[in-house]
């Protein structure tokens, strides 16, 4: 049966092309593999080769000709014996690919702008009954007994990372678990951010549930390929047959005088990623809870702590099994004339500022978002329908920030409410300096939160 | 099995050899198809065809076991035709269709195969590797026994990240092969132009991980070098490395002109060294077939790789609503 050979798209952009030259001619055996003819892109001349078996029966576009369509016949191939049939009449080896349906569908994750909104539902159940026996706590001691709880329940779980098992973690954090574990569970890496990180998701991929501990988050920039390629972008690029459930936790932001390259909130970095849960606890009680809950996520999450709050002592839940669900912001403190809103580290100078401006007769509400993707949204506007103002605070840059994030959402979502344009505290511009009083000044103060809280309340 | 030295005298059945005739016959008519597909605008983006290196991956899953698994690049659809993932939802993803493996949302270089224990296609180079490793943790983690075949390129050997992969995976003695399928250029690089040292295969000794040079337009020879390697790991030694010698006859993509070599370069591989044809020879000399044998053969592959062009024709593109989801998981979809 005779078929037509159409002109190929050779790249991914080629509408048309040079026929540059046949290297077949009318009456030519060919077979597949063999090139027939040399075609001109806007790129480079390549060569086209024949997929079928026949005899070329008939050259319909001869060499030199410019400007020739992707999908023109330009030769029809015959069988032995076949009379050539005319261009048209034989059937093309493959038919155009139907044209792309419209665009409609799910609008984009922007909601439409500027109409005032219904009050959102939020859930604001507390985390733990009135009543429940309560136990003080450091962010450290939570978060080792969130890992070893979640080791218990489930021996899929392991921890690896540098430093975690004999020298019991470089921040203590994984103190006594290699007793309690063994050295299969807990286990010591070398130096060696980006394959142990990417070791770490093909284990998940094999269906084993790993924490990565990263000394620093500093250090996982050396593995963030497979934090986002390889991790946050599986479950999509399998069409939902495999994803990696694996929590990547460890210190983020500054610590205190280690200079520029150890000293960086990945926030609003990681923030950014569809397929990544990003968790940034500021409490003994969240972190405990949000822990347990990230290690039995089948998504990766990305776990943010901070060195100066391990040491911190909060009242945690004392009960068999406290989790603390994704998405549920914490209000810490009720207020009406204006919403601070913040989390991890940045709950310490959102709270400090709090308390100094009632003092001043400005009652503060301060709303811990706790998770950053999914993130709370509706807490906050809710509280902005209330105060009609709003603070956002983190130690992170300011351009793209979580609260840059925030505001724009305030602005879509609750534009009729806000009495003054959101005020985004962060760290400032500049890598972080050494010196101690530079290095203060760097960090957003307590006292820069105070003097934006009275600007949006006009103060 | 005893590993088996030379293929001079292969103590190979008849039927074995036509398996591997037809597997690898399934692969380069199915990448020719893939090309021509593209060149008729129905495939989109990058598409790296696997014509040439067909012996790589029919010689090694001979080698495999059921539950054993593999991963490797964005030069991936052969290794999922030779693990006996479907044609047609192969071919669907190609052309970005509901029916694909991933339901169009993945595309030529990302497919994976819970069923089939393929861990991907993945679109960074050497990515794969630690994840292979990964992939091996998991193995020796569970006892289960399994091997996990980790592919990547003589381009990828040069990224840092497998020579992590491969100290870890010699210090905690991983049940993985590793396997560097030296087509000669790395894009258009020749390796001569970007590697250090000719042998690849040797990078393992700085970390106590064997390595072997096989040559790779010899199924029966890769697949003895498979089953060394696999029953080095199988039974606890940690990894292995094989360097496999081969030729990809098209260009890197099929954008790529491919001036960085000359035509008669390309077309000396395929006169003298062509794999398929030597196992058709190899099947013809030995009487195990005849022409007209063959000639069946010929004619069930090129339907076979008709009838996935047809699917994946017919297959409608995905809903809109697919945009949004598998974004999230609900529940974890593979299990240990």
């Amino acid at each position: 049966m005779a078929t037509e050979i159409l002109m190929p798209a050779l790249s991914p952009t080629m509408e048309e092309g040079t026929l540059a030259k046949w290297l077949v001619k009318e009456g030519d055996t060919v077979s597949s593999g063999d090139i027939m003819a040399e075609i001109e892109t806007d790129k480079a001349t390549m060569e086209f080769e024949a997929v079928d078996e026949g005899i070329v029966g008939k050259i319909l576009v001869p060499e030199g000709t410019e400007g020739v369509k992707v999908n023109t016949a330009i030769a029809i191939l015959v069988e032995e014996g076949e009379a050539v049939p005319e261009a048209g009449a034989a059937p093309a080896s493959a038919a155009m690919p139907a044209d792309l349906k419209s665009e409609e569908g799910r609008a984009p994750a922007a909601e439409s702008a500027a109409t005032a909104p219904e009050a959102p539902e939020v859930d604001e159940t507390p985390d733990w009954p009135e009543g429940t026996a309560l136990k003080q706590q450091t962010v450290r001691e939570a978060l080792r007994d969130a890992m070893a709880e979640e080791m218990r329940r489930e021996p899929t779980v392991f921890l690896m990372g540098e430093e975690v098992a004999e020298y019991q973690g470089a921040y203590k954090i994984s103190q006594g678990l290699l007793d309690e574990f063994g050295p299969k569970r807990v286990i010591d890496t070398p130096i060696t951010e980006h394959g142990f990180a990417g070791i770490g998701v093909g284990a998940a991929f094999g269906g084993l549930n790993p924490i990565v501990e990263f000394m620093t988050f500093n250090f996982a920039m050396q593995a963030i390929d497979h934090i986002i390629n390889s991790a946050a972008k599986t479950l999509y690029m399998s069409g939902g047959q495999m994803g990696a459930p694996i929590t990547f936790r460890g210190p983020n932001g500054a610590a205190a005088r280690v200079g520029a390259q150890h000293s960086q909130d990945y926030a609003a970095w990681y923030m950014q990623i569809p397929g990544l849960k990003v968790v940034m606890p500021y409490s003994a009680s969240d972190a405990k809870g949000l822990l347990k809950t990230a290690i039995r996520d089948p998504n990766p999450v990305i776990f943010l702590e901070n060195e100066i709050l391990y040491g911190r002592s909060f009242d945690v839940p004392d009960v068999e099994d406290f989790t603390v669900p994704f998405g549920k912001a914490r209000i810490w403190r009720q207020g009406t004339d204006v919403t601070i809103v913040s989390f991890g580290i940045g709950m310490t100078y959102a709270l400090a500022a709090a308390e100094k401006l009632a003092e001043e007769g400005i009652d503060a509400e301060v709303i811990d978002l706790r998770t950053i993707r999914p993130m709370d949204t509706g807490a906050i506007i809710k509280s902005v329908m209330k105060t009609n103002r709003c603070v956002t605070v983190e130690e992170g840059w300011p351009q793209g920030s979580v609260g840059n994030y925030i505001s724009s959402v305030l602005m879509q979502q609750a534009f009729d409410y806000l009495d003054a344009p959101v005020i985004n505290c962060t760290g400032k511009d500049v890598p972080m300096p050494y010196a101690a009083n530079l290095e203060k000044h760097a960090l957003v103060t307590t006292d820069e939160v105070i003097e934006a809280v009275k600007q949006v309340t006009y103060r | 099995m005893p590993a088996r030295k030379t293929t001079k005298q292969p103590n190979v059945s008849a039927e074995e050899l036509k398996t591997y005739y037809r597997d690898m016959l399934l692969i380069r008519r199915f990448e020719e198809k893939a090309g021509q597909l593209y060149g008729m605008g129905l495939i989109g983006g990058f598409c790296h065809l696997y014509i040439g290196q067909e012996a790589v991956v029919v010689g090694l899953e001979a080698a495999a076991e059921e539950g054993d698994k593999r991963v490797t690049s964005y030069r991936d659809h052969g290794h999922m035709l030779a693990c006996g993932m479907d044609p047609d939802g192969v071919m669907a993803e190609l052309t970005g269709r509901e029916g694909g493996y991933s339901k169009g949302k993945g595309g030529s270089m990302h497919m994976f195969s819970k069923e089939k224990h393929f861990y991907g296609g993945h679109g960074i180079v050497a990515a794969q590797v630690p994840l292979g490793a990964g992939l091996a943790f998991a193995d020796k983690y569970l006892e289960n026994g399994r091997v996990t075949f980790t592919y990547f390129g003589d381009g990828a050997a040069n990224q840092g990240q497998v020579y992590e992969a491969f100290n870890m995976a010699a210090l905690w003695k991983l049940p993985c092969v590793f396997v560097i399928e030296n087509n000669q250029y790395a894009m258009g690089t020749s390796q001569q132009r970007s590697t250090s040292s000719p042998d690849i295969y040797h990078r393992g000794e700085a970390f106590g991980i064997p390595g072997d040079m096989v040559d790779g337009m010899d199924v029966l020879a890769v697949k003895a070098a498979g089953e060394k390697a696999v029953a080095h790991c199988r039974s606890g030694k940690g990894p292995y490395i094989l360097e496999i010698k081969t030729y990809r006859y098209r260009g890197h993509s099929m954008s790529d002109p491919a001036k960085y070599r000359t035509r008669e370069e390309v077309q000396k591989m395929r006169d003298e060294r062509d794999p398929i044809e030597a196992v058709r020879s190899l099947l013809l000399t030995g009487k195990h077939a005849t022409e007209d044998d063959l000639k069946a053969i010929d004619k069930e592959i090129k339907d076979v790789v008709n009838k996935s062009a047809d699917f994946a024709k017919e297959s409608p593109e995905p809903a809109l609503e697919e945009l949004w989801t598998d974004i999230y998981a609900d529940v974890a979809p593979q299990t240990a």
